[in-house]
């Protein structure tokens, strides 16, 4: 009972990371094209921000929502001096963010140096909660929560919202969102940095349990990638569900056989690649 | 002056490239205010091509296209149908993900008084407004194009541009279409591309032979079913 309550909150808090890290970059996947590799210097930016920010201010949701901020107006940045004049060049683009991953982790180490930073979570989320006699940390409770909300905002906006049906309408067929009369251009700006933002909260939201240090970029985009693969490309509520799925098994395997923690998220992969090509809530889109 | 206001569209000597590829070298096309006016052609001549360059999807290298007496030539897509263009496309396009409601939704432009055109939709296709709900995946082949226009209808357009509706269409959704193109017609400039013979006849007004990314000829309505020869030469039947 106890380990399976542990299992719960442990391995779905985890789900919930990889969670707000991954959907930005199937959003952007799916309706762009681009495959950001630098998805997981923004979560890592997001890290640093986010602990600066609570730091200096001494408000731990001024600093996750500031550094959910500033992290989507670099990618709004981002989007639109070096991605958007690379469009229609794939090839370019996962170049060039692959070399912003390398860049942006030099810039990070100029500034903040190598060394990993920790950060308590606030005072209001270090205790303990009891769930079934079990106590669990409060601070687990709250990134499942902080994920689930995300989750529900968003689909909410791609259901309900115009942006959100174009941004679905143009997974499907950005040619021809254009000839409705739409400016596709505008919509993939706002994606982008919609997306990044995701990533940098979600990077704040892990520093209190995976601590800023500038490594964390790479190991993050792996499991972007992962959960991309896993749950369909351009699918959010795919990206949703793999999320959970790989937060179970890294957190299960982490648990019982620590040395397999990447070996069985890389098998997940091929599981799902071998039994469905497309991911588990890919291949929905039109035929054609 | 008389010509801006009579003249929706006028194309002078367009050409354009897909990629590094010259596919329209001299267009010429005039499409007049409240006519229907039909490109015929075998093919790969380039009809699809210049649909896809008067809306701004491929801008063209060279010439001028005037929408309501305005150069247009080299704006993006969604400026030239903000500006009053309706774009039916040949592979229907419908977004499948989306429900119908959604599908028009989001192509009702600002300004648009959307109640009004829907009931309009509503009333020339039943079935949308049947299937209002659901997503337009489910959709068979005619109910789809019926979409890809109501996605054109559902804005007061100064011009539609319609792809080869009947592509891909049994024979008798051909002929309900085509009684629904008219009424469209009634309202509507529409500029259509269509090989079907019956379809072309009885929608068209005016003519242009669209062959080797050229016009080579046009003609209207009575010369076209007057002359047996315009048929063997450009259109082999
Ligand atoms: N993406 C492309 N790349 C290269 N050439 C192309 C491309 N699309 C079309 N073409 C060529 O351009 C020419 C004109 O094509 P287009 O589709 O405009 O013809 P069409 O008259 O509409 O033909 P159809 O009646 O078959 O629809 C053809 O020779 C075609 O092979
Ligand atoms: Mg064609």
């Amino acid at each position: 009972m106890s380990i399976l309550i542990q299992i719960i909150i442990y391995g779905l808090s985890l789900g919930m990371l990889y969670f707000l890290l991954s959907s930005g970059f199937s959003l952007i996947f799916g309706l762009m094209g681009v495959l950001n590799f630098a998805h997981g210097s923004m979560f890592m930016w997001g890290c640093y921000l986010g602990y600066i920010l609570s730091l200096s201010t001494g408000s731990f949701l001024f600093g996750i929502i500031g550094a959910a901020v500033c992290i989507g107006v670099m990618g709004l940045v981002m989007e639109k001096w070096l991605i958007q004049p690379l469009r229609g060049n794939q090839l370019r683009q996962i170049l060039l963010t692959f070399g912003l991953i390398y860049v942006l982790e030099e810039l990070a180490k100029v500034i903040f140096g190598t060394r990993a930073y920790m950060q308590f979570p606030p005072e209001w989320l270090s205790g303990s909660a009891h769930i079934f006699s079990e106590t669990v940390p409060q601070y687990r409770l709250f990134m499942i929560f902080a994920g689930v909300i995300v989750f529900l905002l968003m689909t909410l906006l791609l259901k309900k919202t115009k942006l959100g049906m174009i941004i679905r309408a143009g997974t499907d067929k950005p040619r021809m969102v254009q000839a409705i009369g739409i400016n596709v251009a505008r919509i993939f700006s706002i994606t982008f940095a919609l997306g990044c933002a995701l990533a940098g909260l979600g990077g704040a939201i892990a520093t209190p349990f995976l601590g800023a240090y500038p490594t964390i970029d790479m190991e993050q985009v792996f499991n972007a990638i992962a959960v991309v693969i896993i749950g369909g490309v351009g699918s959010f509520t795919g990206a949703f569900y793999a999320s959970v799925i790989l937060g179970f098994i890294s957190y299960i395997t982490s648990y019982f056989v620590p040395e397999l923690s990447m070996a069985s998220t890389l098998l997940a992969m091929l599981v799902v690649v071998m039994i469905r090509p497309n991911g588990l809530f890919g291949g929905k889109t039109s035929e054609n | 002056m008389d010509n801006i206001t009579e003249n929706i569209l006028e194309l002078h000597d367009v050409e354009t490239f897909i990629g590094q590829y010259h596919i329209l070298f001299g267009v010429n096309i005039t499409v007049r205010k409240g006519s229907a006016t039909v490109l015929l052609g075998r093919n790969g001549g380039g009809k699809t091509t210049t649909l896809e360059t008067i809306s701004g999807l491929r801008p063209p290298f060279a010439g001028t296209i005037l929408l309501d007496g305005k150069d247009i030539a080299g704006l993006p897509a969604y400026e030239i149908i903000q500006s009053g263009v309706g774009y039916v496309p040949e592979d229907r396009d419908i977004f499948s993900d989306l429900t119908i409601e959604e599908n028009l939704l989001i192509s009702s432009r600002k300004g648009n008084d959307y109640d009004k055109r829907l009931e309009l939709v509503f009333e020339l296709f039943p079935d949308m407004k049947k299937y209002f709900k659901k997503k337009s995946r489910i959709l068979s082949g005619g109910q789809a194009q019926m979409l890809s226009i109501s996605r054109a209808l559902i804005n007061d357009n100064k011009l539609i541009l319609i792809d080869e509706p009947s592509k891909g269409l049994a024979p008798i959704l051909i002929r309900e279409l085509i009684d629904r193109i008219n009424i469209i017609k009634k309202d509507n400039t529409v500029l259509l591309v269509e090989q079907n013979w019956e379809m072309a006849t009885s929608v068209g007004d005016y003519f242009y032979i669209v062959q080797d990314g050229m016009t080579v000829f046009e003609c209207t309505k009575e010369e076209l079913l007057a002359d047996d020869t315009i048929k063997q030469k450009y259109l082999g039947v």
